[in-house]
């Protein structure tokens, strides 16, 4: 029997990373920016986030306070998420390098670096621990309403998640809204559909490329912090993080560029993700690589007849990828 | 009233083209000032003075003539996939997709290893690798190629989808021929009758390799500057409305070009598998399709200028390994590396193509 009680908070849980990231690429390519360095992105924020939270746990001993268990990772995960998105703004749009070798060289330092400091954080500090097992810090992060047991089905299908999940869909919700009904949106929009004519209306391009670039990156990289702190309970691991990234990239195209569909979205590409696990295949492990392959498969589907149909407000800003140059026109 | 005229601090114009030995000195700073910056970091991490740490790189990488055949066979294998992209970016079609040519191609090749492998004389068996490795690298790229021909599907976003179908499919063949049963890996295939190894020729069992990508670097070369085909890509990357005015077909040379593009992956798959791995897994390709856009574009899509950058960014990669064996650190400090230096030469390319003027003190012009 498809047990979907157990299933769906599962897919929930899997989806959050998903929908931080697919919310960040989002806002970011709206201004045209084609952030690839979004695998990077979430890397360098999961990782920041433990490198706080280490280093506050290895100063108090274990005697967390709550607030500052989650102040300080999350703030840490924001800096250097941010850091990475000025990182990219300055050569996409600043120096106006190509955007697909930037993001691609972005994705490259940024899990070189997750898996380095994850792997070297503890001899370079010097410090007498096994593994990097934030623990105490994690429990504030998965802690769920308390009432949440008390609730059943309900409780586990809907309120049994950390704060960070609510908060992933208030973001994307937020996002939505500021996209398609206001003028900061309105403005966002044009400079991802025309450059040119944003500019002659009195737009300050590369503002607006900086300000939802290194905002995206913030987002994504929240991404990653509840992943690690979250999902994986404070353990990091090198590599687990996995092929995420892209698929929140992945999401964007298959949301057409909308968070609020991205909310539901990101559950079904949750559930696809771990529906290999609950597929009954008897003894033929094989075939579950085959299920593993369906978030993309999905992808280039939806892909493929976005361009068959040609609907207009379905298309990728139309300047998505290209650096803008005042003088080129 | 207080009418103030700002002018801005500086402003960005245009260069016309640079001489060579110019962009080449602003790249050769750039990477020099790339140096500097990983000898800081890498100082800071292993406290050791830069001195050492770069003598420890170079040891890492051309310390023994084994660790430089290992070098040379990296090499070789980057500069494949980079010559494999190079016709597909010459015409603005970014074929992200390297990674899972390179893998599906592998997989062909791993495929008739493991079920005609002594079935069949080893001549017929070697070819039979060789053209199903390289057409099925070739059906991987087509496919995207065909959409983008027909409905202008994004190619960056479904080259990028494939990657990861290619490596679900290796995952799921892995699990279907694994050896032993439950061990999750295929292991050295045919390791008693060496069934479809490429022969050792020379010096070393890498030079085969090289020696074949060395030919294929002259072939891509003068098939990019010399050929029809290869300046109707020229074309069609430089404006496809240009391209259609003058009669050539658009969408058949982007299908064309990628069968190209993809057929080289599946080659270099095909290397991979049958010339060192003799074995298959889903990190065959180890980010190469990836790591070559960058060789492929810092070479100004060059095939011969692509024998450096993938030079440099194997040296790295390599020589960081060594400082991370020698420091006990972490592998992956090699890609910290490698992103530091790339940022740089990203950055450089700025210097190459715009001008900065800055605004000329504003008392000499008498305000």
């Amino acid at each position: 029997m498809f047990d979907l009680v157990s299933f769906i908070p599962r897919a929930v849980s899997q989806s959050i990373p998903l929908l931080y990231g697919c919310t960040g690429e989002t806002i970011t390519e709206k201004t045209g920016n084609l952030n690839l360095g979004i695998p990077g992105v979430m890397y360098v924020g999961a990782i920041s986030g433990v490198i706080g939270a280490f280093f506050y746990e290895q100063s108090t001993g274990g005697q967390v306070t709550g607030f500052l268990a989650v102040l300080i990772p999350l703030l840490s995960c924001l800096l250097g998420s941010f850091l990475m998105g000025l990182l990219y703004c300055f050569l996409t749009v600043t120096l106006r390098a190509n955007q697909n070798v930037t993001g691609l060289a972005m994705t490259t330092f940024g899990v070189g670096f997750g898996n380095f400091f994850g792997g070297s954080l503890i001899k370079l500090t010097g410090s007498e621990v096994p593994s990097i097992a934030l623990s105490a810090t994690s429990s504030y992060f998965s802690k769920s309403l308390p009432f949440a047991k008390n609730l059943g089905w309900v409780g586990s299908v809907f309120f049994s998640y950390g704060f960070l999940a609510y908060l992933a869909i208030v973001i994307a919700l937020v996002a939505a809204y500021i996209l398609r009904h206001t003028r900061t949106g309105l403005e966002l929009r044009s400079v991802g559909e025309s450059p040119a004519t944003a500019d002659a209306a009195g737009i300050n391009i590369t503002r607006y490329k900086y300000i939802t670039t290194c905002i995206g990156c913030m987002i994504a990289g929240l991404g990653g912090l509840y992943y690690v702190m979250d999902y994986a309970s404070g353990v990091w691991s090198n590599d687990a993080f996995g092929d995420r990234g892209w698929l929140a990239i992945a999401l964007v195209i298959f949301t057409i560029w909308r968070p609020n569909i991205a909310v539901l979205a990101s559950m079904l590409f949750g559930g696809l993700y771990i529906l290999y696990l609950y597929i009954p295949t008897g003894m033929n492990l094989s075939v579950k690589e085959l299920y593993k392959m369906l978030p993309y498969i999905v992808t280039i589907v939806v892909l493929v007849i976005t361009s068959m149909r040609n609907k207009r407000e379905n298309q990728p800003p139309a300047s998505l990828g290209q650096n803008y140059f005042r003088e080129d026109r | 009233m207080n009418e103030k005229k700002s002018t801005p601090l500086m402003h960005i114009t245009k260069r016309k083209e640079l001489p060579w030995y110019k962009t080449w000195t602003i790249r050769l700073a750039a990477i020099l000032l790339a140096f500097v910056a990983c000898a800081i970091v890498t100082m800071f991490l292993t406290g050791d003075n830069p001195v050492q740490v770069y003598s420890t790189m170079f040891y890492g990488a051309f310390g023994t003539p084994r660790k430089r055949w290992i070098l040379g066979q990296e090499v070789a294998i980057l500069l494949c996939v980079s010559l494999a992209l190079t016709p597909a970016f010459r015409m603005r079609f970014w074929n992200l997709g390297g990674e899972g040519q390179i893998l599906i191609g592998g997989l062909a090749c791993a495929a008739c290893m493991i079920l005609l492998g002594d079935k069949i004389p080893n001549a017929l068996l070697m070819l039979l690798m060789f053209v199903t490795s390289v057409a099925a690298g070739a059906i991987w790229a087509m496919i995207p190629a065909l959409c983008k021909a027909k409905w202008g599907t994004n190619e960056t976003l479904f080259t990028l989808m494939m990657n990861y179908v290619a490596t679900q499919l290796v995952a799921y063949y892995i699990i279907i021929w694994e050896v032993p049963k439950g061990s999750g890996k295929i292991g050295i295939i045919n390791q008693n009758t060496n069934a479809g190894w490429l022969p050792q020729v020379g010096p070393s069992k890498y030079f085969l390799n090289i020696l074949i990508v060395a030919i294929l670097t002259i072939i891509v070369y003068i098939y990019m500057t010399y050929s029809k085909q290869g300046y109707e890509i020229a074309v069609v990357g430089e404006s496809e409305n240009t391209a259609r005015y003058v009669g050539i077909r658009v969408e058949r040379v982007i299908v064309r070009t990628l069968i190209v593009s993809g057929a080289l992956c599946g080659l270099a798959g095909f290397l991979l598998v049958a010339g060192t791995n003799h074995t298959i897994t889903t990190t065959i390709a180890n980010g190469r399709g990836f790591t070559a856009v960058m060789v492929a574009w810092l070479a100004k899509f060059n095939p011969l200028a692509m024998i450096f950058s993938s030079l440099l960014l194997v040296f790295f990669g390599q020589g960081a390994s060594e400082i991370s064996t020698v420091f006990g650190l972490n592998q992956s400090f090699g890609d910290i590396l490698t992103g530091i230096v790339l940022f740089f030469i990203i950055g450089c390319e700025f210097f190459i193509n715009y001008q900065l003027h800055f605004r000329k003190s504003a008392k000499k012009e008498g305000v």
